[in-house]
């Protein structure tokens, strides 16, 4: 166990997990020591197969699990019940199911409701707001109810949601489940656009060649691989040993990545 | 059944509004401590869609007759009492003001039957079977069906003694009593079965979820690396002592139960409040009825008016006296149970 | 998926009765449903007044008559119930097409009936003419606690969705041949029940999480605030008022 470094900010890596283990309440145990640094301005893919611990750790990320052992940290700051409130705005979640993200009865109330209750109101709340959601093409959506609106365009106001509150890292949890193609190309260019850092959880491995220059692979509660996607994907024998395919007649190795990657 | 407008008379409804008021804000209160502070509208607000939804689910009976949750008894053992309360208060809400089930006059009555009474039964009983049974998952069990099925004609009696006080109808108390009794029983059966069966197919998986059967639950250990560790104490919201929280339901739950029989016997002897209507000249109609002299005289002395008003300040006095009481019995039984009541850590049995 | 308004008894309109401001509306309500529930029973033409001015209401928000008449199903349970009155109650009998029934127990089945009705087309035409979101706010704006109006809008924000998750339950169910026919298959049910509360339990946990991700900490930021004017306070005021006048009339006549 390290003690984390003093917060000197700009070098700190946006997000340092160290030997992170945690058991379900009902005694399965998810991860078993996860060491993953996710550097700032990077965007990093998670990869794993159902069940492999990827969304327990991501809930660990803002606090809302609580280390079995190990430690994490965000941009320096260790994740604990002291700096909860601070932790949480940092790291932005975009959560898999949208309709668990949004809340509230109108678009605009839910990408309102992270900066008022952090004390923005009035026309400076409005712009916030305005701009988040110019972010990801869904200004024209202001004053309709969530559920009115279709699946991709929830979860780009989700994403919206989140950063309107300016986060550190933003982490997405299979931000391409259930999109159809359209939806998905439209999220990739907006996610593409943004100029944070990214921590992406997926299994649809083609999502992170095309958006994520690194990947990690989360197998068994540990990190199996670390390395650049196109040479992970590239590993058959790798991906074969943790479930991991790639859909028929795609080539990681005939497409170059469309990110240049750092900022 | 949820009570509609009209059933129970304006003053009565006045006063279990008040009860209602009085059990939803305890409820609000003692829901922040179960569910943490800032928990509270997000789970609570499930919980209540849930409990929603689940009285939606058909339970077949026989012969294409089916039934239904009421759920009191289950959002109690499940979420705790006070989240239960809570819960079933905003169902019932919603229920009146969207679907015009259950009258808006008669909120309180519905309030404070279905989700006062039951669930404080059921808790009340449930916390006091666990105690003194072994602390194992069947004693929980038990405890649920018993909870469950006693909840549901605890509330037919509640219903009883409100009607016996503020009913408009002339049906005899009696024969409420005992058509409600008699229904109930056996939805209260029903409701153990179902109560019990989903309380133990939540335990199965996600026993932590169970209120009611926290403190069965094993340390966790961990394996990193091969080996094994202590996990970090599981991050649960501080729950309440169970001490007080049971002396608490317990205390309301006879406060409750008091409030129907002090009112009930107040109705039954009503002369001296009849006499106050007669010399404010409002039982004009009444004496016609008297001049009939039918044998039902005396019902339509007990009906018309004055009954209203009788009968309302009958339970006004009813629930002040039982506030007083209920108060009484609360303060005496938490300084008996004091000292005991954090001494609960007994070896457990394995699960 | 929760298509269409969050409560489906919502009926778009644009009449003078939609434009008034929730709380004016709950208040206007609960008075007349008050005044109706003081009325006394003897008083039959005052229910047909009551009954009158109701209609009244409905015809200003232009809300079809079939349309009320079908909602007004709800009661169905307590018609039943007040049927049998008149069989149960004891006292002076008399016939009635051949059957004996006793007198005060058709005073009471009338009285529930009347008054039940009653209550129930005014909440109907209350949720007919009001959006939801608008309904809570208005019963935030009567004094409602906070905490208790935010649990009812999560309740009502989620409430299709987790039916939609039980129908999907069930209909996994039946797509294995399963068939819930008695009593025999109530563990199935409670099964599905069970992990009906377990989804919902954690679905508000992420919910919660949502939440504090974006920094909440126990109260909503209000964003909107509704107010309403003296002249739309005299307008709502006009059903309770004249309800008033005709239970004062029942009263005295």
């Amino acid at each position: 166990m390290t003690t984390p470094p003093p917060p000197s900010l700009s070098f700190l890596p946006s997000l340092e997990v160290r030997g992170l283990a945690y058991a379900y309440p009902d005694g399965h145990q998810a991860l078993f020591g996860v060491d993953l640094t996710v550097e700032r301005g990077e965007r990093v893919a998670l990869l794993g197969p159902n069940g492999a611990g990827k969304t327990t750790l991501v809930l660990h990320l803002n606090g809302i699990l609580t280390a079995g052992a190990g430690t994490v940290a965000v941009a320096g700051l260790p994740v604990g019940p002291a700096n909860l409130a601070e932790i949480r705005r940092r790291v932005g979640i975009v959560f898999q199911d949208p309709d668990d993200q949004l809340f509230m009865p109108t678009v605009r109330e839910d990408v309102a409701f992270g900066p008022a209750a952090a004390g923005l109101r009035g026309a400076e709340l409005d712009a916030v707001v305005r701009r988040a959601l110019e972010r990801v093409g869904m200004a024209a959506y202001a004053d309709r109810p969530p559920h009115h609106l279709s699946f991709g365009q929830r979860r780009r106001v989700a994403v919206a949601t989140v950063l309107a509150m300016e986060p550190e890292i933003l982490v997405l949890d299979e931000p391409s489940s259930n999109l159809d193609p359209a939806s998905r190309r439209e999220l990739a260019d907006v996610l593409r656009s943004l100029n944070v850092t990214v921590l992406m959880v997926t299994h649809d491995l083609p999502y992170a060649m095309e958006l994520c220059p690194r990947s990690v692979i989360l197998s068994e509660g540990v990190i199996a691989a670390d390395a650049p996607t196109g040479e992970l994907l590239a590993d058959e024998e790798l991906m074969r040993r943790h479930r991991l395919e790639l859909p028929f007649g795609f080539d990681p190795t005939a497409r170059p990545t469309r990110n240049p990657g750092g900022h | 059944m949820h009570v509609p407008d009209g059933f129970i008379n304006a003053p009565v409804s006045a006063a279990a509004g008040l009860v209602a008021a009085g059990a939803v804000a305890a409820g609000l209160r003692g829901a922040r401590r179960e569910l943490g502070e800032e928990r509270t509208a997000p789970l609570a607000g499930l919980v209540a869609a849930f409990v929603f939804a689940v009285q939606m689910l058909n339970f077949p009976v026989a012969g294409g007759t089916s039934g239904h949750l009421l759920g009191g008894a289950l959002a109690a053992i499940l979420v705790g009492p006070w989240t239960g309360m809570l819960c079933i208060a905003v169902v019932l809400l919603m229920q009146g003001v969207l679907f015009a089930d259950g009258g808006l006059t008669a909120l309180g009555v519905n309030v404070t039957v279905m989700g006062g009474v039951t669930v404080l039964v059921a808790y009340g009983l449930f916390r006091a079977l666990v105690k003194v049974l072994p602390r194992t998952r069947r004693s929980v069990t038990a405890a649920t069906f018993a909870a469950a099925f006693v909840s549901v004609p605890a509330s037919a009696a509640a219903f009883t003694l409100v009607h016996a006080v503020g009913g408009t109808t002339d049906v005899p108390v009696g024969k409420v009593l005992a058509a409600m009794l008699g229904v109930h029983l056996l939805i209260g059966l029903g409701e153990a079965v179902i109560t019990t069966a989903t309380v133990g197919a939540v335990l199965a998986v996600r026993p932590d979820l169970v209120y009611g059967a926290r403190g069965l639950s094993v340390p966790l250990k961990l394996r990193v690396g091969g080996e094994l560790v202590d996990a970090a104490p599981a991050p649960r919201p501080a729950p309440a002592s169970a001490g007080t929280r049971g002396v608490w339901a317990a205390g309301l739950a006879v406060s409750v139960l008091l409030a129907g029989f002090v009112s009930f016997y107040a109705s039954a002897s009503p002369d001296g409040l009849e006499r106050v209507a007669a010399d404010h000249g409002l039982d004009r109609e009444v004496r016609e009825h008297a001049a009939a002299d039918s044998p039902l005289a005396d019902y339509g002395v007990r009906d018309v008016q004055d009954a209203r008003l009788s009968g309302g300040l009958a339970g006004t006095i009813g629930v002040g006296a039982t506030l007083a009481l209920g108060t009484g019995v609360f303060w005496v039984t938490r300084r008996r149970r004091t000292p005991t009541a954090t001494g609960t850590a007994r070896p457990r049995e394995t699960v | 998926m929760g298509a269409g308004h969050a409560h489906k008894l919502y009926r778009h309109g644009h009449s003078p009765v939609h434009a008034l401001p929730a709380h004016t509306k709950l208040v206007a309500v609960l008075g007349f449903v008050v005044a109706v529930v003081s009325t006394p029973r003897e008083a039959m033409w005052a229910f047909g007044a009551y009954a009158l001015l109701l209609a009244a209401v409905a015809l200003t928000a232009r809300i079809p008559a079939a349309y009320l008449l079908k909602r007004l199903t709800v009661e169905v349970p307590f018609v039943a119930f007040a049927f049998l009155m008149p069989f149960v109650v004891p006292g002076e009998t008399t016939d009635l097409l051949g059957v004996t029934v006793s007198v005060p127990g058709l005073w009471d089945a009338w009285n529930v009936l009347a008054k039940g009705t009653l209550g129930v087309g005014a909440s109907v035409l209350l949720a007919a003419t009001t959006e939801l979101r608008e309904l809570l706010l208005g019963l935030q704006r009567l004094g409602l606690p906070p905490t208790l109006v935010q649990i009812a809008s999560f309740m009502v924000r989620y409430g299709d969705v987790i039916t939609d998750e039980m129908r999907r339950m069930s209909v996994a169910r039946r797509s294995r041949g399963f068939e819930a026919r008695g009593v025999r298959h109530w563990g199935v049910l409670a099964k599905s029940a069970g992990a009906l509360f377990i989804r919902s339990y954690e679905r508000g946990e992420r919910v919660h999480l949502a939440m504090v991700s974006r920094g909440y900490t126990g109260t909503m930021p209000v964003i909107d605030e509704v107010t309403a004017t003296g002249a739309q306070w005299r307008r709502a005021a006009a059903l309770p008022l004249t309800a008033l006048a005709v239970c004062l009339l029942g009263w005295t006549l």
